[in-house]
């Protein structure tokens, strides 16, 4: 659906994207990831063909963006960083224009209602987007994005400046849209690209520091597992019964954090938490808390970003 | 295209910019018309036309001043860019908007001769020879103004540099009138717009006027065009 062959953009002697290849099947849905300046908006940009690549090309469902910008950009729905907004028009009369502009074959009101209901702004539909809040234009943004529903949608930073629940909302929306739409968005947010993308490509500097699937990412470098352990009982025997336990590494003592509970860091090669459990049983210990110590994305990430492999 | 040139007439008559604009112009035209015409008790109105040269130079930056640098300014031109338009179909829009706003100022001509018509009997075909004449020339000062717009992202700074270049324009005439080169003369002369103006007012029209300003008009929107090309090779 989506092909990006070896795009290279610079900006004066910038360098801001450095030979970015990528490809999309129809229904992915696919986060771009990266700290602020790291090429994201770039890429977005030449993707939708609002600027142009240096180097390389961009495919939308077989139409070149630079060769057949029209049967291309028909194809795609973009939400920018900053949503394209006439300040002085209504929500209504904006997104008439967009439907317009956009040349979208559909019974227009029904549509554009259906739209709004969709990212709950229809509250907003006669009011001027001057006098709008950030969470509301975000979501005029978004409608604007959907009219159509083109096969491709580029959201940059979706939901930025939504409020906790919106923000669950949208990405629930988003999450529906991803079956059968294919989906770039980025976020520095990640926890987000971990509840709504498959694919997570993680960019800096204009390069690409990791792809993958969003599973395989987090569990990237868990080889050896650890687990947090609170557990009541006497002190040193739960030390040695954690110790003895087969395929333990290592038990660290982080000392009693209640009257007569203790916390240890369990490592091991294997998963040791039934054998864990029953050694503590047979020294009378009791255990309250049992916590796999996972790395989370956040770790992963700055791990790629500052280029240390594990 | 048409959705682009639909938005940008609602646009002049939600802010007060059209309302200004078309207010201004017939304010001048029937100041012009009663000083000129209606006082001294007379039909023609060829100095009521002579007179509005000055008052288009600086109605149009009003008119196309914010057509580009706001698009810019408030990122909207990101949507316009992505969407499936050409960029001619987005700058002919502009253009038509413009030309239509002029137009609609334009039609203060027209009552100015219905008045007439009651009082006297006014040359019709000079009238609308100048209509004429005015929208020719109007197109080619609104597709430079378009062109300023492009260039910056400051409204102020597209209005006072069109006001800037189509003040330089009228000046050509008293330029070349010192010049003692020849040659430079005959350039500045065949590039003055108060000349070819003039000739209409009078009623002469010849077709290498008509081409003028068609060409610069044409020249300048392939200029626009190319602007928002090379910003996004930038």
């Amino acid at each position: 659906m989506i092909e990006v062959k070896n795009l290279t953009k610079h900006y004066g002697k910038n360098i801001a994207l450095d030979n970015i290849s990528f490809k999309l099947n129809e229904g992915d849905v696919l986060g771009f990831l990266g700290p602020n300046g790291a090429g994201k908006s770039t890429a977005m940009n030449i993707i939708t063909g609002y600027i142009s690549a240096d180097e390389g090309t961009v495919t939308i469902d077989g139409h070149d963006i630079l060769e057949e910008p029209s049967e291309a950009k028909k194809r795609i729905g973009y939400l920018p960083e900053i949503p394209p907004l006439y300040q002085d028009m209504t929500v209504q009369k904006y997104l008439e224009f967009m439907y317009r502009l956009k040349k979208v074959r559909k019974p227009m009101k029904e549509h554009i209602s259906e739209i709004c209901e969709m990212v709950q702004i229809r509250d907003a539909e006669e009011k001027i987007i001057r006098h709008l809040s950030k969470g509301y234009r975000q979501r005029v943004g978004i409608a604007q994005a959907l009219l159509g529903y083109p096969p491709v949608l580029i959201l940059d930073e979706p939901t930025v400046g939504l409020d906790p629940a919106q923000i669950i909302e949208i990405r629930k929306l988003i999450r529906d849209l991803g079956k059968k739409h294919t989906i770039i968005l980025s976020s520095h947010i990640l926890s987000e690209v971990q509840a709504v993308c498959d694919k997570i490509l993680v960019i800096n500097h204009g390069k690409i520091m990791a792809e993958g699937q969003t599973d395989s990412l987090t569990l990237l470098g868990r080889e050896t597992r650890k687990i947090k352990i609170v557990a009541e009982g006497r002190e040193q025997n739960l030390y040695s019964a954690l110790k003895s336990v087969d395929k333990v590494m290592n038990v660290e003592r982080l000392g009693e954090t209640e009257k007569g509970c203790y916390e240890f860091i369990v490592e091991s090669s294997a998963d040791v938490r039934r054998s864990v459990s029953k050694a503590v049983a047979r020294t009378d210990g009791i255990i309250l808390l049992m916590q796999p110590e996972g790395r989370s994305l956040e770790e992963t990430f700055l791990n790629i970003i500052s280029g240390k492999s594990e | 295209m048409s959705a682009i040139l639909k938005r940008e007439l609602a646009a002049y008559f939600s802010s007060p910019v059209g309302y200004i604009v078309t207010a201004a112009f017939m304010f001048f035209s029937g100041f012009f018309f009663y000083v000129q015409c209606l006082n001294i008790g007379t039909s023609n109105m060829y100095a009521v036309f002579q007179s509005m040269f000055f008052i288009v130079l600086f109605v149009i930056p009003l008119i196309t001043m914010r057509l580009f640098s706001e698009e810019k300014k408030y990122k909207t031109d990101q949507a316009l860019l992505t969407a499936p338009v050409s960029l001619a179909g987005i700058v002919t829009a502009k253009f038509l908007s413009a030309f239509v706003m002029l137009s609609v100022c334009l039609a203060s001509y027209v009552i100015e001769g219905i008045v007439l018509s009651f009082i006297a009997s006014p040359d019709w075909s000079v009238i609308i020879g100048n209509i004429f004449s005015m929208m020719m020339m109007g197109a080619a000062f609104i597709a430079i103004g378009l062109f300023i717009s492009s260039l910056t992202e400051n409204v102020m700074i597209a209005a006072i540099g069109s006001f800037a270049v189509n003040l330089v324009i009228s000046l050509v005439d008293s330029i070349s009138a010192n010049l003692p080169v020849p040659f430079l003369k005959g350039l500045l002369d065949s590039l003055s717009f108060q000349t070819k103006y003039s000739n209409f007012a009078l009623g002469i029209v010849q077709l290498s006027d008509v081409v003028f300003f068609v060409s610069v008009t044409v020249l300048f929107l392939f200029f626009t065009e190319r602007v928002l090309e090379k910003r996004r090779w930038a």
